[in-house]
């Protein structure tokens, strides 16, 4: 075994997104030297999401964060949608009181937010290296990690522990032999547009004001392709975009903007982006399936994080990875940093990661929710109830007269049919969903 | 659908133009490499369909054309295909490839 002191670093955390950041933010905090290596030309220029960040986990790491976090507007709205061809189905919450510290979701662009929150790596001690791919591992002849191969002259880095925080690809969990295959299956592809509008447009047709924002979640409205859809609002841009299974996608031999352009036309989208210029389109994948995809988290000399473990949280209603990655970082570069002082970095001495993220709610929301992704990108729940509870709330409050009011029972049941959900269906489904989100 | 139930009243753009928002910083190796010879024998072409930056064209031969320039480096195209060793991936050179701004 190499003498520590004379690696390049104690920690190598690869991929500046918001896993590695607070990894390094937090192995540097507890006095390891500490290399922050990302491939883009500055951090977030790779990341591209939805739109709504959740970062009351960076009250640890960087207390007072929204006085500085560079965010567009502050969530005060938060709406579930169900679409049908023509209908909508909101159910809408709002608390002015998320405007206000503490606060609960912010939009942010991944550029910006990334960026920022490097910073807060360097300020803590560790040394930002960009404009570097990390093109493999280095290992001992045990097997051990004990440094990263880069795609610089002479770029070999070596370390006591390598933290890989290289987002949904992670080609070093996969090398490390971290997962054992990968099932297309598990994954979303997420596309984006983000739509330009005056602020005070936006502010109007939102019902907001000044830096509150809204989020909006979609079900149905993709077209046919299992997943979903969301609309942000930033301070002057809309960020519009649909979320697709991957092999539903490849099956429907429906393209991904056409699919957009339809979500874009539906008449409870249109008015809310009429008039809207695309400033900037992009995509990236999601690692959707949860729990039941996550690989081995630790092996020796090296542990994985943020979505580089599949720790993103894809549950209908909550589509949370910025925060998963935060928190999972935090938990990593604090393991790592235990292990090094320890003088055992094994897989043994680096196991308190996992049970860091066992006690917090990054392994906590995802075991409590790991059947909740399952059924909300199943075939029923994406294909047949959209149509089937829209149509409920339609006929329930569309007036017939001279018609008498039909009971509930009864249009439910009509229309249950109507959709080709059997009974015994949707039975399960709800008691799984009950349990599920339970 | 009717004029009534769908909407379009925004400016609709060419797929060029939609691309043409997104900043490429293009390096002279190409990060991926698809092998046309096990596309001919393809038939399903998942990546044609899924590729969001609509990178994979059908040739009239049965091939499949490919230019790695515009790619979102999403990984989409090696998820979907089912076919061993038609795409070789990997991310381009340090500070080349997609730079996103307002995402
Ligand atoms: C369409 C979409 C919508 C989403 N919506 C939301 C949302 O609204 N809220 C939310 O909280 N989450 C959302 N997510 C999920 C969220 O974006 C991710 O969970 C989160 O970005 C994970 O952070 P990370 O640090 O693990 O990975 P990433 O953010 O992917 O960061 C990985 C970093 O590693 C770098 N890197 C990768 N490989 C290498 C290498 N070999 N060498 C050097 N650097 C490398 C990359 O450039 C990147 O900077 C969404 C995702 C998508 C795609
Ligand atoms: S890349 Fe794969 S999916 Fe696409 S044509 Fe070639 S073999 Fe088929
Ligand atoms: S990585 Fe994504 S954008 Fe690039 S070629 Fe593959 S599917 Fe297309």
């Amino acid at each position: 075994m190499n003498r520590p002191d004379a690696n390049d670093a104690d920690v190598i955390v690869v991929g500046a997104g918001p896993a590695g950041s607070c990894a390094a933010i937090a192995a540097a905090r507890a006095g390891r030297r500490v290399i922050l290596i990302e491939r883009g030309p500055f951090p977030g220029s790779k990341n591209m999401y939805g739109g709504v960040v959740y970062p009351r986990i960076l009250d640890e790491l960087v207390p007072r964060w929204w006085e500085t976090a560079p965010v567009q507007r502050w969530v005060v709205r938060r709406s579930t949608m169900i679409l049908s061809e023509t209908g909508a189905l909101s159910v809408d919450y709002r608390s002015n009181a998320w405007g206000q510290p503490p606060y609960n979701g912010a939009t942010a662009y991944r550029p910006d937010f990334d960026e920022w929150l490097s910073r807060q790596a360097v300020a803590a001690g560790a040394q930002l290296v960009t404009s570097t791919t990390v093109t493999g591992l280095l290992r001992d002849a045990s097997g051990r990690v004990v440094g990263v191969r880069t795609d610089r002259p002479d770029g070999d880095l070596t370390a006591s522990v390598v933290i890989a925080c290289d987002g949904v690809n992670s080609f070093l969990a996969k090398e490390a032999g971290l997962y054992s295959a990968t099932d297309p299956s598990n994954f979303t592809l997420g596309v984006k547009e983000t739509l330009a509008l005056p602020k005070h447009v936006i502010d109007e047709r939102f019902g907001v004001r000044d830096d509150q924002g809204v989020d909006i979640e979609i079900l149905g409205g993709t077209s046919g392709v299992n997943g979903g859809g969301f609309v942000y609002t930033n301070l002057d841009t809309i960020a519009l975009g649909v979320v697709l299974k991957l092999p539903k996608l490849a099956a429907q031999k429906k393209r991904p903007e056409e699919i957009i352009a339809t979500l874009k036309a539906h008449p409870a989208i249109a008015p809310l982006i009429e008039g809207a210029e695309v400033k900037e389109y992009s995509a990236h994948v999601i690692p959707e399936a949860g729990y039941s995809m996550m690989p081995t988290m630790v092996t020796d000399g090296m542990v994985v994080a943020g979505d580089a473990a599949a720790l993103c949280l894809a549950a209908g209603i909550w589509l949370e990875g910025v925060n998963f990655a935060m928190a999972s970082g935090m938990c990593a570069g604090e393991a790592a940093a235990a292990a090094v002082a320890r003088n055992d970095v094994s897989a043994k001495g680096l196991a308190p990661y996992t049970d860091k993220l066992n006690a917090t709610f990054v392994l906590r929301d995802h075991k409590k929710l790991r059947k909740v992704p399952g059924l909300v990108l199943s075939d029923r729940v994406q294909q047949r109830y959209p149509a089937f509870v829209t149509s409920v709330v339609e006929r329930v409050f569309r007036v017939d007269n001279p018609q008498p009011k039909p009971g509930l029972r009864r249009i439910v049941r009509q229309e249950r049919k109507r959709a080709g959900i059997k009974l015994s269906e949707l039975i399960r489904d709800g008691w799984t969903g009950l349990r599920g989100f339970g | 659908m009717t004029a009534i139930d769908r909407d379009t009243n925004w400016p609709e753009i060419s797929f060029e133009e939609r691309i043409g928002t997104a900043e490429f910083r293009i390096h002279e190796r190409a990060h991926i490499v698809v092998d046309g010879d096990t596309c001919r024998g393809c038939s399903t072409r998942e990546c044609v369909v899924a590729c969001p930056a609509n990178l994979f064209v059908p040739t009239s031969d049965g091939g499949i054309l490919f230019n790695y320039e515009n790619c979102f480096e999403c990984g989409t195209c090696y998820l979907v295909c089912n076919k061993e060793g038609a795409i070789s991936w990997s991310y381009p050179e340090g500070g080349f490839g997609i730079v996103f701004h307002r995402t």
